[in-house]
């Protein structure tokens, strides 16, 4: 059994969380980076601007986006680590508070109904796994809203199956036009419960842009669906294009017999995203 | 590019065409959705509001805290297309314009066509480049609401798109 301090995690949380303000992920910056050679015009300026931007956010010390998000934490916790210290979800919110108050990052949670302003970003919205081993994985993701907003779930029947999947993607991406960011990221979840299928869409935007599901049935919706995104022609910004999406990331978990979730999950462009094991 | 500055007058905006790429100096006000919220009501009770609609121009954005040193942290647009309810009534009040991201509906295009105005396109997720391009930052109403209450900004040379003209041309596609 190994001890841990709880502590330990929220400075973890609060690592990651200032460098993912300031950071797009590798793989995002390389998608955009093609983008903006496969584009002209508008959309170029665009891409051009925004691959700009995160050179001065570097060099400023300032997010890359004034929209830094939910906080969304997804800790797999090993289950021969014992915790001390603060309660898990208080060292986690303390992390992000310390986070977006140093990092003159945004605070943007609100009550849903009075909309006061929490007024430190918290609460962060945590996930924990229990999982074998005695390390703690710890990913942070800033989650704007601009491109939450036009997330959807879709309760399918199993006779729709793979056409219905293809064409629930590329639907949400079409009623999105130009208000998420675009291109976009797009992470699917297909299967598992009402609830659990929209975790997994989360869990597919953690992956790299860019890469395959293992399952190449499922790497083929992922192909398919990229395809039909980008003959949308809403193209970057929606300024018009060839690319209105970078990737599509799908992820599977099995459901119930009568049923078919298929939850889709808009990134912007703004692919931040931040790992480290404890 | 071209560079303009505010207030535009009205053929600086009859001369300019969607798709136009341009440089934009000069002072903004901004409201987002809570700030529209609150604006909306002191019309309603007739009540002065915490800046003059006309000819001004509403960017929405809610910005970072500035880092020591700076006007303003970074302040990229937020989606226009929430402010659909409120923006055409504005426009029949009298504001020069707007600036945001993404497509507005048909009800703004046809107010800004109406009225003679012009939606600017900001670039979605260059915060930081626009934050660095604030000068002086102020807030002049609503500060409880944080990041949401009403800036006034001295902006030099914002890059932005002519997204929406006043000939209601929009660059995104119907």
């Amino acid at each position: 059994m190994r001890t841990l301090s709880t502590r330990e995690i929220s400075d973890c949380v609060y690592r990651l969380a200032r460098k993912a303000g300031l950071t797009l992920t590798k793989s995002c910056r390389n998608a955009l980076l093609s983008a903006e050679n496969a584009e002209t015009g508008a959309a170029q300026f665009a891409l051009n601007a925004v691959l700009e931007n995160e050179k001065v956010a570097r060099r400023e010390q300032m997010p890359v986006c004034q929209d830094t998000g939910m906080s969304v934490v997804l800790i797999e916790l090993g289950q021969d680590v014992h915790l001390t210290g603060a309660p898990l979800k208080d060292a986690v919110d303390d992390g992000v508070r310390r986070a977006y108050r140093d990092g003159n990052f945004r605070k943007s949670i609100c009550d849903p109904l009075t909309r006061a302003n929490t007024g430190d970003n918290t609460p962060a919205h945590l996930h924990v796994e229990i999982v074998a081993g005695d390390k703690v994985n710890v990913c942070f993701l800033p989650k704007g809203f601009g491109s939450e907003n036009m997330s959807r779930l879709y309760m399918l029947t199993p006779a729709e199956g793979r056409e219905g999947i293809v064409n629930a993607i590329v639907e949400t991406v079409k009623l999105a036009g130009s208000r998420p960011c675009p291109p976009v990221y797009v992470g699917v979840g297909i299967g598992g419960s009402f609830d659990g299928c929209a975790l997994l869409a989360k869990k597919a935007l953690l992956r790299d842009v860019g890469s395959e599901n293992p399952r190449a049935d499922v790497a083929s919706i992922e192909k398919e669906a990229l395809a039909k995104i980008n003959t949308l022609g809403i193209g970057a910004q929606g300024f018009g294009g060839k690319v209105t999406a970078i990737g599509v990331s799908c992820e599977v978990a099995p459901t119930h017999i009568a049923g078919l979730p298929v939850a889709v999950n808009i990134q912007c462009h703004c692919v931040r995203c931040e790992k480290e094991t404890l | 590019m071209k560079k303009l500055t505010l207030p535009l007058s009205a053929d600086e905006i009859k001369a300019l065409n969607a798709g136009d790429c341009v440089l934009l100096s000069g002072t903004i006000y901004t409201a987002r959705d809570c700030a529209h919220r609150r604006i909306f009501e002191l019309l309603d009770r007739g009540e002065k509001l915490p800046f003059d609609l006309k000819d001004a121009f509403i960017y929405y954005a809610g910005p970072c805290p500035a880092p020591a040193g700076k006007a303003c942290g970074s302040c990229g647009p937020t989606t226009s297309a929430r402010m659909n309810i409120f923006a055409p009534h504005l426009l029949n009040l009298g504001l020069g314009g707007m600036i945001g991201k993404g497509e507005m509906s048909e009800e703004t295009r046809q107010a800004i066509q109406r009225n003679g105005r012009v939606y600017f396109a900001a670039i979605g997720g260059a915060g930081a480049s626009y934050g660095n391009a604030v000068k002086t930052c102020e807030c002049v109403a609503f500060p409880d609401l944080l990041s949401e209450a009403v800036y006034r900004m001295e902006v030099e040379d914002f890059p932005l798109v002519v997204a929406i003209d006043s000939k209601g041309n929009s660059i995104y596609k119907a």
